[in-house]
């Protein structure tokens, strides 16, 4: 079957150049609410999953969805430490850090509006099992004292929370002696400082949790399942991973949802404004039509032809879009995370695997746009359409 | 007269491409429906704080809301000038069967519903509540949404109280206004306080908040700064605000989301005006010999660009009205299937009146290039184009 | 009906007309001083090879185009001194067109084609229906009013384009190739239709046309050749 040029629907929507720009700018539009939503769910996994390890282990009291609401009390957390699946650091203690986290408000530098904020009081060892996190600024809190280190967009964002700056809280002033980075996971928004410092300043008597590095990582079940059968305490063990997933869970769901919903109701805007295009191009050019058939050209041709315009311009739409969207990397999200009710900040990601989506879906547009216009122009009949040209 | 005579024919003009105009319609219908629900959306984020009143004020713990305060303060707040009642709060945050069945649950004392009028409980009822330690009162859409009916036993799982905690429901209220939260569930502060003293003593005789109503709402900045005057330096200071002011504290933090929903719904605006500039620009192009044909005749190069004008808006118009009307029975679908998580989902007469700006704003710019083109062409140009 | 000028007067008066458009880089001349007068009452075909531009000299006469250069008067009015807006209301007065392709609107019936341009005056809506009653009459479409240009034939839908012309009983009547898009016997009617006009209601008339037969229906024929007039050849 000879195919019509593609140079024939190149050169037809050069023709038209107003009504493609215009077409495809609308779809152009819609690839970017849909590329931001997928960038946006990207950058937040980002945040949460790559928060955590995966021979890490969290320890919290049962039932409680997050740190916040948890309580480990001192026996159970030293029973924790010395399970023997936990790894042991240098000097033979083992690998794990008992950790207290609160939330404060803290006002943005810009409008002095109040946010709750992180703070997260560790052990000796806290800061060596998040090996993804390192220090960007200024030097490590000192144990024992009113030091604290504060995660890169915290300080960027609050008063007082920048390198060398003084934070009030639990009646006792801290000094920010470094600023975190840890490579836009959850980590980036909390505050740490000294457990044993923190938890008698926020009049707290218990840990929230214990984080322990496993010597081996298949090790985790046995030591989940006796942890969790001890009558003497109600703790239950979670993958640090699988942790800070579920606690974004609802949030991930959202943004899904939401976006998905938005962006296929844009995109029936769209796939209109492709239909109403291509009809009027099939109508103003049906004597070209019987012209091709006249001339040898078969129906699937005529079809392949306008279905190939369409695709054009939804491809046109697809990398306008694209190169909208990844101008949004620069920009951070911050918002609560409606679960811990902290502040959590992510930002837009682009991966490979977006673009490819994003363009398969302007595609997709494009073709539904210009299935039926094009099977319009093929079901012409010849004579019918040299007449009427 | 003329303007009859541009009416009639830009109607008609309107209808000639039945396809073509049919799709631009729909296509409004679409983006004025969405732009309607997401405006809704947005509403629905501030709902609480709208509802917020002016003259109860929520005294919390300073550092943060998730440290609470020692029942003891509730006598000197008390003793400060100009309260009506002061009341008690936990907040208690259970799972009822699954995570994403969420409802607000509140521990409170009795006099927390004198604070709040807009909960219209029956007398009976409220008597039963009164004699039940274990009763519950459940809000009108809470009980509709799980089939909670007067009598019934309902089980939550604590998360920051551990362990099964179950409730008789004793009364439903129903809200004042349409915009009251009827999604809450409500139960004896001094059943919790028990059970708590029982299960985990060190955490008794703690409150969540304290919540008061102010005699007069012009003296609420000296009532406030007065009771946080009073806990300065001690083990747990307080924050006293208005509790419209906290409200608008929760909707600040999630700012970020609400202003991302209220930008993409004007986005679906943009899209929208694409499309019909589109339609305009093809069928004003088509009619060039028309049009001049009409200033050959004598007819002013404004009415030419009227005609443009006016059949744009024809159909952004007719697009408008069905987006708007269909905007109300979609949204009470979305409100059902959404459940309790927006506890008030309306759509408001100010986002009507935005949806018709909307729709009259794209059939103006979607014709204004293709208008004033019309109008400028030469005559002689035009009559020799043809399309 | 007002009456028309006196008979054998100059209604249109031409003197050193040029015209030139621009086509890419170049200027091409159109016309180039043109000088003639058309008397009131008269019927005058203007012929001439493609491209010879008497569309050019009939759109200028028309008033919907401007000279580059010299006088053009209709009635005694100066068009080149006229603005865009007086050139608009002195058309609908003045001027009745008929095209080659009718330019009906396709949404109006027959009645509201005719009547468009009463819209531009001040006739009441049962004077304006009286008037467009009258010429459509004329024309023989009476029975037709209702109809709108798609359910016609070419040859009505040039009746109805004339009865347009005719309503606001102009000085001139300007038509371009009127016959063009029609078939032998249509055409015969419509050119017998413009005599009656010019006969026996006193019309002036100038028909730019393409065809011999067609401009034997008129008083005199003039022929455009590279801009220029030729000679004026009266019709026996």
């Amino acid at each position: 079957m000879r195919a019509i040029p593609l140079s024939y629907s190149l050169r037809n929507l050069s023709a038209r150049r107003m009504t493609t720009a215009l077409t495809a700018g609308g779809m152009a539009l819609v690839v970017f609410v849909f590329a931001a939503v997928l960038m946006l769910d990207a950058g937040l996994h980002q945040a949460m999953v790559d928060t955590g390890a995966d021979d890490n282990a969290v320890i919290i009291r049962r039932g409680s969805e997050t740190e916040m609401q948890s309580g480990v009390d001192r026996a159970a957390a030293a029973v924790v430490a010395s399970q023997p699946e936990v790894a042991l650091g240098p000097g033979g203690l083992p690998l794990a850090s008992k950790e207290t986290v609160v939330l404060i408000a803290l006002f943005t530098r810009d409008e002095g509006k109040p946010s709750n904020v992180m703070v997260r009081g560790i052990g000796p060892y806290g800061a060596e099992l998040r090996p993804q996190v390192r220090l960007a600024k200024g030097r490590m809190f000192r144990s024992g004292s009113n030091e604290v280190v504060a995660g890169a967009s915290i300080a960027k964002k609050f008063r007082g929370a920048g390198l060398g700056e003084t934070l009030r809280f639990g009646g006792r002033e801290w000094v920010v002696s470094g600023v975190l980075d840890a490579g836009g996971s959850g980590f980036d928004s909390e505050i740490w400082g000294d457990a044993d410092q923190l938890l008698p300043a926020f009049r707290r008597p218990v840990y929230s949790s214990v984080l322990v590095r496993l010597a081996q990582p298949e090790g985790f079940a046995a030591m989940k399942e006796r942890l969790e059968r001890d009558p003497r305490f109600t703790i239950e063990a979670k993958r640090e991973r699988q942790y800070y997933t579920d606690q974004s869970a609802g949030l991930a769901k959202f943004i899904n949802i939401l976006g998905l919903t938005l962006t296929v109701i844009f995109s029936i805007g769209a796939v209109i404004g492709a239909m109403i295009t291509m009809y009027a191009a099939v109508a103003s050019r049906t004597g070209e039509i019987g012209t091709l058939r006249a001339l040898g050209f078969r129906r699937r041709a005529v079809m392949g032809a306008f279905l190939v315009e369409s695709l054009l311009i939804a491809l046109v739409a697809g990398v306008v879009g694209l190169v909208l969207a990844s101008g949004l990397q620069w920009m951070t999200v911050s918002t609560m995370n409606f679960q811990s009710f902290a502040e959590l900040a992510f930002s837009f990601r682009l991966t490979p695997g977006i673009v490819v989506e994003v363009l398969l879906f302007a595609l997709a547009m494009g073709f539904v746009g210009g299935f039926l216009p094009a099977a319009r122009a093929a079901r012409m009949d010849i004579v019918a359409a040299l007449r009427s040209a | 007269m003329i303007l009859g005579a541009v009416l009639r024919h830009a109607l008609r003009n309107a209808t000639r491409h039945r396809l073509r105009s049919g799709l631009t319609v729909l296509g409004m219908v679409v983006a004025i429906l969405a732009y309607g629900l997401l405006q809704t959306v947005v509403g629905a984020w501030y709902a609480n704080a709208n509802n917020a009143s002016d003259t109860r004020l929520i005294t919390r713990n300073s550092i943060s809301l998730v440290f609470p305060m020692p029942l003891n303060y509730r006598q000197k707040i008390r003793a400060v000038e100009g309260l009506n009642q002061v009341s008690l709060a936990n907040w208690f945050g259970a799972i009822y069967k699954e995570p994403k069945n969420f409802f607000a649950q509140f521990a409170v004392s009795d006099d927390y519903f004198a604070i709040y009028p807009e909960f219209i409980i029956d007398e009976d009822q409220m008597r039963d509540y009164r004699r039940d330690r274990r009763g519950c009162i459940v809000g009108r859409k809470l009980a509709n949404t799980y089939g909670f009916k007067i009598g019934d036993a309902v089980t939550l799982k604590g998360t920051i109280f551990p362990g099964d905690w179950t409730f008789v429901v004793r009364a439903i209220y129903d809200g004042r206004k349409e915009s009251t939260d009827e999604t809450q569930f409500f139960f004896h502060w001094d059943f919790l306080n028990e059970t708590v003293k029982q299960r985990y003593a060190r955490r008794a005789d703690q409150v969540g908040v304290f919540v008061s109503s102010v005699r007069d709402p012009d003296d609420m900045a000296r009532v406030a700064l007065e009771i946080d005057g009073q806990f300065r330096n001690s083990a747990a200071e307080t924050l006293s605000e208005t509790e419209k002011a906290f409200q608008l504290g929760f909707v600040a933090m999630t700012g970020a989301i609400v202003t991302a929903v209220e930008l993409v719904s004007y986005v679906v605006i943009f899209i929208i005006m694409a499309v019909m500039a589109n339609t305009m620009a093809m069928t004003a192009r088509e009619r060039t010999a028309e049009y001049a044909t009409l200033k050959a005749l004598g007819f002013s190069p404004s009415f030419v660009a009227g005609l443009v004008l006016a059949e744009s808006l024809t159909i952004a118009l007719i697009g408008g009205a069905i987006g708007i009307a269909l905007t109300y029975p979609v949204a009470q679908g979305f409100a059902q299937a959404v459940g309790t998580l927006f506890p008030v989902f309306r759509v408001a007469p100010h986002t009507v009146l935005l949806q018709l700006a909307c729709a009259l704003l794209v059939g103006l710019l979607a014709a204004w290039l293709p208008a004033r083109r019309a109008a400028r062409v030469p005559i002689v140009e035009g009559l020799r184009s043809v399309v | 009906m007002s009456p028309s000028p006196l008979p054998g007067t100059p209604l249109v008066h031409l003197a050193g007309i040029t015209k030139s458009y621009r086509r890419g880089a170049q200027r091409v001349a159109v016309l180039s001083g043109i000088s003639f007068d058309i008397a009131a009452g008269e019927f005058l075909a203007l012929m001439g090879p493609s491209g010879s531009g008497k569309s050019t000299l009939l759109n200028l006469i028309a008033g919907i185009d401007r000279p580059d250069s010299g006088l053009l008067a209709v009635a005694g009015n100066d068009l080149g001194a006229m603005s865009e807006a007086d050139l608009a209301d002195w058309r609908a007065r003045h001027v009745g067109f008929i095209f080659q392709f009718y330019n009906l609107m396709p949404v109006l019936t027959a009645f509201e084609n005719v009547e468009l341009p009463l819209l531009l005056t001040h006739l009441s809506r049962r004077e304006r229906a009286e008037h467009v009653a009258f010429v459509l009459d004329m024309v023989g479409l009476g029975d037709r009013m209702e109809h709108r240009p798609g359910e016609l034939s070419g040859g009505q839908q040039q009746r109805v384009a004339i009865a347009r012309a005719l309503v606001t009983d102009p000085d001139l009547i300007v038509a371009d190739e009127p016959t063009g898009d029609l078939d032998r016997e249509s055409a015969e009617d419509i050119l017998r239709l413009l005599q009656h006009l010019n006969r026996d209601l006193g019309k002036t008339i100038v028909m730019v046309t393409h065809d011999a037969r067609a401009a034997e229906h008129a008083h005199a024929v003039m022929h455009l050749e590279k801009g220029e007039l030729s000679a004026r050849v009266d019709n026996p």
